[in-house]
């Protein structure tokens, strides 16, 4: 997919700069002094929490960003009981191959990656979008506020879509991103990861996450996955590698299955043509 | 199917998947051409929905990207194919828009009409480099006193938590919703049943 000017917003006239962020008044961490955070903040959590915790202050930028508040409880009521509706006037099947570029192939490793997007009983999600996006194999994005000093490919975008199938199937056929450096504290490397959008058949349903690959050494230092304080949590964002879908002298496979929360009411029956 | 998405809660729902932050990097991915115009802005009573997006310093986030669900002007809930192809006639009830680098965002879009007779209101999420996981919450219609009364959440709020959800009218016809991640005044943020493991 050719990334156009279109697909990247652009400031408009009236947009004005927001102040520059003050300077830290505290000296920037060592991993070692995150790693402490994070062990303490793992050893002082309740077992079994299946989401990170957004107060979570080994990833510095989650410090002024979260609620401090509870969640108040709400039934969902009208169009919270609905979705978007996705479809192939909105989706061309090729934007699910990120290597696919008219003037040629991205460099790195060709991987396929592909599961099913279930909900809370276990049944499939057909028929819904699923974005990714994600860095180049030398950790670049083609972002205008990447500083990462890694060369841009000029055959990679690193964005991809997809609808899923009946049985809330998706696939990609992409490049392994690299890992990249960000100023969270000295020395911060994010683990190699896409990130990925995900809509359900509700509204309560929808969730933005990120994929990471299995045995990958940076996953124990890394703030925002270690932000799920559950060990069994966290490997339900790693993916794994699948023989069987790697492919004869072509590319690596990897599966990874996505599980939403439940739906509230009866889910029709799909309409004839939809998918 | 791998073996993580075989487990069950307590309440015997599947454990879901863990939310991560958005990142700082998906303004190349997520917005689209015309994704905050749910209709054309010359659409005979379009209006504006809009405001910022602050953190806990009161200062504005310059990178979150919104979404909104709503029902058409007639309270229809049901959108139609072609949410991402913007073809100036489809109403699909569903908009998204990144904040600007003075943390404010813009929908045009249509007043909701009301559904069942309930208060009518946008339903809104919130993604942020910074934030963990995704945030519900709600923008209510002012104006109709008898209805917001007489909704069920807002009901169950106090009076500064109430207006956090209530959009304003604007004298030049918009409604203004600013959302407050920390801090004074607060956005109440929401969670459904089944949310919880
Ligand atoms: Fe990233």
């Amino acid at each position: 997919m050719a990334l156009t000017d279109d697909t990247v917003r652009e400031p408009s006239d009236d947009e004005v700069f927001a102040p520059a962020p003050s300077p830290l008044d505290v000296p920037i961490a060592e991993q070692s002094e995150i790693s402490e955070e994070i062990s303490r903040r793992h050893a002082a959590a309740r077992p079994g929490l299946v989401q990170p915790a957004v107060d979570f202050r080994p990833y510095r930028s989650s410090e002024l960003r979260h609620p401090t508040k509870d969640l108040r409880h709400a039934d969902p009521e009208g169009v919270e009981l609905f979705s978007p509706v996705f479809g192939h006037r909105d989706v061309d099947p090729i934007e699910s191959d990120l290597t696919l570029h008219p003037a040629g192939e991205p460099v790195g490793e060709r991987i396929r990656i592909t599961g099913r997007v279930l909900d809370g009983d276990g049944r499939p999600v057909a028929g819904q979008l699923v974005e990714i996006w994600q860095a180049n194999a030398a950790g670049r994005y083609v972002h205008k506020r990447d500083a990462h000093p890694a060369p841009l490919d000029p055959h990679f975008t690193g964005v991809g879509r997809t609808i899923t199938g009946a049985d809330g199937s998706y696939d990609f056929v992409t490049i392994k991103p690299g890992p990249y450096p960000w100023k969270n504290h000295r020395n911060a490397w994010r683990p190699a990861h896409v990130h990925f959008s995900l809509f359900g058949s509700e509204f309560t349903q929808r969730m933005v996450t990120q994929m990471y690959f299995p045995g990958d050494p940076l996953l124990p230092l890394d703030p925002i996955y270690q932000a799920i304080t559950d060990q069994r949590a966290r490997d339900r964002l790693v993916s794994v590698y699948d023989h069987d879908v790697s492919e004869h002298e072509w590319l690596l496979g990897y599966r990874w299955d996505i599980v939403l929360t439940g739906t509230h009411s009866t889910p029709m029956e799909p309409e004839e043509g939809e998918h | 199917m791998s073996e993580h998405t075989q487990v069950h809660t307590a309440a015997g729902d599947l454990v879901p998947t863990p939310g991560q932050t958005v990142g700082p990097f998906f303004g190349f991915a997520l917005p689209y051409e015309r994704g905050h115009e749910l209709v054309p802005p010359s659409t005979p009573g379009a209006v504006r929905l809009h405001g910022t997006v602050y953190d806990g310093a009161g200062d504005p986030v310059p990178d979150a990207i919104l979404e909104i669900s709503q029902a058409g002007a007639d309270g229809r809930v049901h959108g139609q194919e072609g949410t991402l192809a913007r073809d100036g006639m489809t109403w699909s009830g569903w908009g998204r828009c990144p904040t600007t680098r003075a943390g404010t965002y813009s929908f045009t879009t249509v007043v909701p009409g009301p559904v069942d007779g309930a208060a009518p209101f946008f339903a809104v999420v919130v993604f942020a480099r910074g934030l963990l996981n995704r945030l519900f919450t709600r923008a209510y219609l002012p104006g109709d006193d008898a209805a917001l009364a007489a909704d069920p959440l807002l009901s169950s709020l106090d009076e500064a938590d109430r207006a956090t959800l209530v959009a304003v009218a604007e004298d030049d016809g918009s409604l203004r919703f600013d959302i407050r991640l920390q801090g004074e005044g607060e956005t109440a943020f929401l969670t459904y049943p089944r949310h919880d493991a």
